[in-house]
């Protein structure tokens, strides 16, 4: 931001090819991210009647059907942990990946009005638009905590490795949110596949089941979704299931990274176009 | 010491992007199937592409305050969105010394929800301002855009002066090397436009940069003391302001009273409203861009309206050659045709005024025109449509060979009463 000399000098030339991912730029930009990332934050909740409510009526009651459906109707196995707590615990971490992965996915697309008239780093958009969730993820886990007072589940030792558990998470979902904004400002498909996506994409997630349902030999396959291994290691983490961390979470972190790393690069390689095709 | 130095700057678009940007996957992977070894991102031959810009050059030194004038679609526009790096240039480069800061539209990212004072924060914060470089400059902004009371009120709530005012004000305080604006001046009223002027010019003789794009002649007169004239994307003259300024209004004018209006000129945002021609015309009905002060001057609006618009005016804005406005009138002013035509059914029309005789003085005038429904949608504007040359022979006063001043030159009743003294 201002923070550059008067004696820098900018050159403005046609770029070719694959670009350097020029993240100095986006971290002399952090004070834009801080507050588009509030503002997202802000008028969400300004307008609504239960405020900031809204960021545990969705988790829990969703919650709530899985138990009376899956839990009672259909007995799924829940690793003998009660079963709303099972997947309340798996909801978590999937509700703030699937907001984020629908936020950023339109984020370029409806923040064109900034894009067309002033200059920033535009990752700056989707990476704003994904910490807007952090904030619901925060609120919806304080219920969480208050459930497993209610079933008198105490902490595990490994609790800790939740913030790993989360920063997976909010990779996977930079990664997959940086291709789909970007693919969104030139084929506007993306925006009705995003619905879909989200949809087959939970169902391929253990948040209504275990993944010990998994037939062994298949857990390596399973573990190429990203979201396998963190609702994995969240359950491990909070309420001590058999999902310890092995050899497939490091495939999901592999597949994670991958994600990210190429989505950064499709980003900046596509961004060039975004002010006249936006 | 240079600001800027432009070299060879082209930028070209493919012709029908706009719509291209919203091309569908289907249509994309249908043309892959059609032609699978064509490479869609090549365009086939230069007739598919348009160089909104091409082969400018041009240097600024620091301090300067350049002003860009052309007219709409000479490529301004695309100058300002390179410089600003908003878009990137396709042939050439450019390079700055130091930070730019570009206004091409006031309110940027401003959010209805959010209050004036949410505004500023965020606003700043996009426009490129550090956070304590916004809590120092509070309280000036919002001294400066009046808002004062409404600081905590949502700004959906603001008047749109109110609105404008307040943008303004956050991105005027703005303090880059280099300053790019965009004809933000041409909102708000009369009295915050010469506040605007006037900070302009602060930050010219406070040492910066300024790149100024505007249609008000006047304002580019007083602003800036050299000037370049864009035409079809190239540099076509560079010199002191009141010579581009000339050069800029002699070559925008050769037109013959009448500007007609080729369907692929209208922006697709115009519908339903679809002009057809604007006419200048002389007492005698025949249409001309040469009359006489001394007899009735005829404009004609011919459009179309390819389905009914409620609240429709249609009007001009008669300006001098130096940009000054001589007067706005649209055809529905008078109240009784305002009732008439509350709503305009689709089809062909023609809105006609006469400019009384005797009312003009002699002189180059340049017709734009407007056509929108009050606080609801402009359908269509073009400035500068049409010119035309006012002969003052015969006006009151001819016989005396002198230039008269002023914009008009009526025909007054004077009296004069006298008492005479007799002498014996």
């Amino acid at each position: 931001m201002p923070s550059s000399t008067s004696d820098e000098v900018i050159i403005v030339r046609p770029s070719r090819g694959w670009l350097d991912l020029n993240l100095r730029e986006v971290w002399r930009y952090r004070e834009l991210i801080y507050f588009l990332t509030w503002r997202d934050i802000k008028v969400r909740y300004k307008q609504t009647f239960l405020g900031a409510a809204w960021a545990v009526i969705q988790p829990f009651f969703t919650m709530v059907v899985f138990t009376l459906f899956f839990g009672r109707l259909a007995k799924i196995p829940s690793d003998n942990v009660p079963y709303p707590i099972f997947s309340y615990a798996a909801l978590l971490p999937w509700q703030l990946f699937a907001k984020a992965l629908n936020d950023a996915g339109r984020s370029l697309v409806s923040n064109r009005n900034m894009i067309t008239k002033v200059y920033f780093p535009r990752l700056v958009i989707p990476i704003a638009s994904l910490l807007g969730g952090v904030v619901d993820f925060a609120i919806a886990f304080l219920v969480l905590l208050a459930m497993m007072a209610y079933y008198g589940i105490r902490p595990t030792p490994h609790v800790w490795a939740l913030i790993p558990f989360l920063l997976l998470t909010l990779t996977t979902a930079l990664g997959v949110g940086l291709w789909l904004s970007a693919l969104n400002v030139l084929y506007r498909d993306v925006g009705y596949t995003l619905p879909f996506l989200t949809q087959a994409w939970m169902f391929i997630t253990p948040i209504a089941y275990s993944s010990t349902l998994v037939p062994e030999k298949w857990r390596l396959v399973y573990a190429l979704n990203p979201m396998a291994g963190v609702v994995n290691g969240f359950r491990w983490a909070l309420l001590d299931t058999p999902t310890g961390p092995d050899a497939s979470l490091w495939v999901s972190v592999a597949v994670a990274l991958l994600l990210l790393i190429s989505g950064l690069f499709f980003f900046r390689r596509m961004e060039r176009q975004f002010a006249d095709r936006v | 010491m240079l600001a800027l130095r432009v070299h060879d700057l082209g930028k070209r678009y493919r012709l029908g992007l706009q719509m291209d940007a919203y091309a569908t996957l289907r249509d994309v992977i249908a043309q892959a199937l059609a032609r699978p070894f064509h490479r869609k991102t090549q365009p086939k031959t230069e007739e598919d592409t348009l160089w909104a810009l091409r082969h400018v050059s041009f240097e600024v030194p620091r301090g300067k305050v350049l002003g860009i004038i052309g007219r709409n679609g000479a490529g301004k526009s695309t100058l300002l969105k390179i410089l600003s790096r908003v878009t990137e240039p396709t042939e050439g480069y450019a390079e700055i010394h130091g930070r730019v800061g570009s206004l091409l539209e006031v309110g940027t990212g401003f959010h209805p929800e959010l209050t004036g004072r949410e505004n500023i924060y965020l606003n700043g914060a996009i426009l490129g301002m550090h956070r304590e470089e916004i809590d120092r400059k509070f309280d000036e902004i919002v001294e400066f855009s009046e808002i004062g009371r409404f600081l905590d009120t949502p700004v959906k709530r603001y008047s749109s002066g109110m609105y404008v005012r307040l943008a303004f004000a956050v991105a005027a305080h703005l303090e880059p090397e280099i300053l790019v604006v965009d004809e933000v001046l041409a909102v708000g009223d009369a009295a915050f436009q010469r506040k605007c002027l006037g900070r302009m010019s602060d930050v010219a003789q406070g040492g910066r940069t300024v790149l100024f794009v505007s249609h008000n002649m006047s304002a580019i007169l007083n602003l800036t003391e050299e000037a370049i004239v864009l035409d079809k994307g190239r540099v076509v003259f560079h010199g002191p302001t009141p010579e581009a300024v000339d050069m800029y209004l002699a070559s925008a004018m050769k037109r013959s009273g009448e500007r007609l209006w080729n369907e692929d000129e209208i922006p697709p945002t115009a519908y339903p409203f679809r002009p057809i021609a604007l006419r200048v015309k002389d007492a005698k009905g025949r249409t001309t861009d040469a009359v006489r002060s001394t007899e009735p001057i005829t404009i004609e609006i011919e459009y179309h309206l390819d389905a009914p618009i409620q609240g429709l005016r249609v009007g001009i804005y008669l300006l001098s050659m130096r940009g000054e406005y001589v007067f706005t009138s649209f055809d529905t002013d008078d109240i009784s045709r305002f009732t008439k035509w509350e709503v305009r059914p689709a089809g062909r029309y023609v809105s006609r005024c006469t400019i009384p005789a005797d009312f003009l003085n002699g002189g180059r005038y340049l017709v734009s025109m407007n056509a929108s429904a009050y606080r609801v949608k402009r359908y269509f504007q073009e400035d500068n449509a049409v010119a035309f040359t006012v002969d003052a022979t015969g006006a009151p006063g001819s016989q005396w060979p002198e230039n008269r001043l002023g914009l008009v030159r009526p025909r007054l009743d004077w009296e004069i009463e006298a008492e005479y003294e007799t002498r014996g």
